[in-house]
């Protein structure tokens, strides 16, 4: 497949978690540059398609590539071969996640969890990887947190280190799910504001959320899924204002 | 306690809190004062003890080559325990049927027969392998090498690795809780920057695993250092062993178990310091703030007490809900 525009493609994938069907056969693209915002109830599928994207969940049918690789198999002829743990990490190394609980390596501080990476998987010098961490946590506002451990930190501090350290792998494509969900409300803008200069500045992302305000003011696409398969896609002020399913807008009213 | 209106003053005036009393502690520290006195006395003046025999053999030659047997055999026991079980915990938890299920009969079989009975075992290996075992593949004639097994450099041999591979039973438990205890998400963290599991394991989930693996091994290290003791049975020269020969042959039998009592709490209590430390230092990840040394906690109390005698009591301004 040409890999040049396109930085995600779905085609019909599917997941299940022994009966339960959590993926029904999702198509997407993403544009390298795009800007996607994923809607939808809890259990609707948002979050495993995510997991999907990154290998974190293995998929039951369907192909799915990121960057032009097919994620977690290697085709050759019509025979597709499951990639090793190694070859997987290093898919992953392109791949940026934001959990919605941070989930920061608790036995670092918050300038170390960004030096992980870039230390342990891409072997950089100490002093390289410690410039260019010192950096990131700038870029998010958390300069003078540096020494922190998580446990001293807020959630949205601690959501802004997991978002520097995401971003020191220089990653072509950033996943976001719920990253504010488990904010206090009066958190959440700083996380926010962290996301909205990164898709200023062209990162391809795709984001799991329940922030209206952010879709309408970010997404180049915001899609609507019900039920493990994608009900409506589309402009933000399309699916979200004018939804045209009635799925969508029984979603929408309560919400909004 | 309310203040009323119109009786008191306007406003916020302040009211001292009086501590409420407990005679039952007044008691129950008459009671263990008495006792503490009793059993001090009591040993001190048993002449049975003969504290100059005590004090005189505290230090020989002898003795102290005990302790270092006795520190030496918990150091080696603890360093195959402590590696082997990380090993076998690891191996628990893999994914392929066999190697958990090698693990899992391993545990069972050390954590299921007694140490002395593995002790006496390895003691007499070359019995159960005779002396020169060969090394090949069994049921075929292929041997690779010969054994000799030596029966007196054996003993300490046998020792080592009678308490050690015992201990590595305990351990790999203590481990794989340890490694249960971090939750999903730190891997799932590690691998989406591009880890693979045993990059996650060593660099994420292993660290935060000390918290929980610390405190009980530090027990197992204190129980591991008087459960040398029982090698005496086969004949190391460990200090029981050492105090027990003395004793019988110069009939001093109380005096010089006084002295393997006191060189094993001596050695128990700097392990528990020790213990303490290698805790707080792992710590950090969950607290926000650590808890104060003994030292700290010493140097605090003193500076209250220089202060000001007593803790004020609390003051409560009261009355302000009225105006």
């Amino acid at each position: 497949m040409n890999a040049g525009a396109v930085m995600v493609k779905a085609e019909a994938v599917r997941k299940s978690y022994g009966r339960f069907e959590a993926l029904r056969g999702v198509d997407i693209e993403v544009a390298r540059g795009e800007v996607v915002v994923i809607v939808g109830a809890s259990g609707s599928g948002k979050s495993t398609l995510l997991r999907c994207i990154n290998h974190l969940e293995k998929i039951d049918g369907g192909l799915l590539w990121v960057n032009g690789e097919l994620v977690g198999y290697q085709q050759k002829g019509d025979k597709l071969y499951e990639l090793n743990d190694r070859n997987i990490a290093r898919h992953r190394e392109s791949i940026g996640v934001v959990f919605q609980h941070f989930n920061l390596f608790l036995n670092m501080t918050a300038l170390e969890n960004v030096m992980a990476g870039p230390l342990q998987v891409k072997k950089e010098k100490r002093d390289s990887a410690r410039a260019s961490a010192v950096q990131l946590l700038e870029r998010v506002g958390l300069k003078d947190k540096a020494d922190a451990y998580p446990a001293q930190l807020s959630g949205g501090q601690q959501q802004r280190v997991a978002i520097a350290r995401a971003l020191a792998m220089q990653p072509k494509l950033m996943l976001f799910d719920e990253p504010t969900s488990a904010l206090d409300p009066e958190l959440v803008k700083d996380v926010l504001d962290v996301m909205r200069d990164l898709a200023q500045q062209g990162m391809t992302m795709i984001v799991v959320t329940h922030e209206m305000g952010f879709a309408r003011e970010v997404a180049d696409r915001v899609v609507f899924m019900d039920e493990g398969a994608i009900v409506e896609s589309g402009s933000a002020a399309e699916v979200i204002s004018k939804p045209k399913h009635a799925r969508t807008k029984a979603f929408m009213s309560k919400i909004l | 306690m309310n203040a009323q209106p119109g009786t008191h003053e306007e406003g916020g005036e302040r009211v001292r809190a009086i501590p409420a009393r407990h005679p039952g502690r007044w008691v129950a520290t008459i009671v263990a004062a008495f006792v503490t006195i009793l059993v001090v006395i009591g040993f001190a003046t048993n002449k049975n003890i003969h504290w100059r025999v005590v004090g005189h053999y505290f230090s020989d030659n002898a003795i102290l080559h005990g302790v270092v047997e006795t520190l030496v055999l918990t150091a080696l026991a603890m360093a195959i325990g402590v590696v082997l079980g990380i090993v076998l915990a690891v191996m628990r938890l893999s994914p392929v049927p066999l190697v958990s299920s090698v693990a899992w009969v391993y545990i069972w079989v050390f954590r299921g027969t007694p140490v002395l009975v593995q002790l006496l075992f390895w003691g007499a290996i070359a019995l159960f392998t005779g002396q020169h075992p060969a090394v090949g593949l069994p049921l075929t004639h292929i041997v690779f090498f010969h054994v000799t097994i030596n029966t007196y450099i054996g003993l300490f041999t046998a020792a080592v690795l009678g308490f050690g591979l015992n201990e590595a039973a305990y351990m790999a438990e203590i481990v794989r809780a340890g490694i249960l205890s971090v939750g999903e998400g730190q891997t799932e963290a590690a691998q989406s920057i591009g880890m693979t599991r045993l990059q996650a394991l060593r660099f994420v989930v292993l660290p935060q695993a000390m918290r929980v693996i610390i405190p009980p091994t530090g027990n197992e290290t204190i129980s591991m250092l008087k459960l040398t003791s029982v090698a005496s049975v086969i004949a190391i020269p460990e200090l029981l062993n050492v105090t027990e020969t003395i004793g019988e042959r110069t009939f001093q039998i109380i005096p010089l178990l006084m002295v393997a009592s006191i060189w094993y709490l001596m050695m128990t209590s700097v392990l528990t310091v020790g213990q303490f430390y290698v805790e707080r230092h792992y710590a950090r990840s969950a607290l926000r703030v650590l808890p104060p040394t003994p030292i700290q906690r010493f140097r605090a109390l003193l500076s209250r007490n220089m202060l000001r005698a007593r803790p004020e009591p609390p003051m409560f301004p009261l009355g302000r809900e009225h105006r």
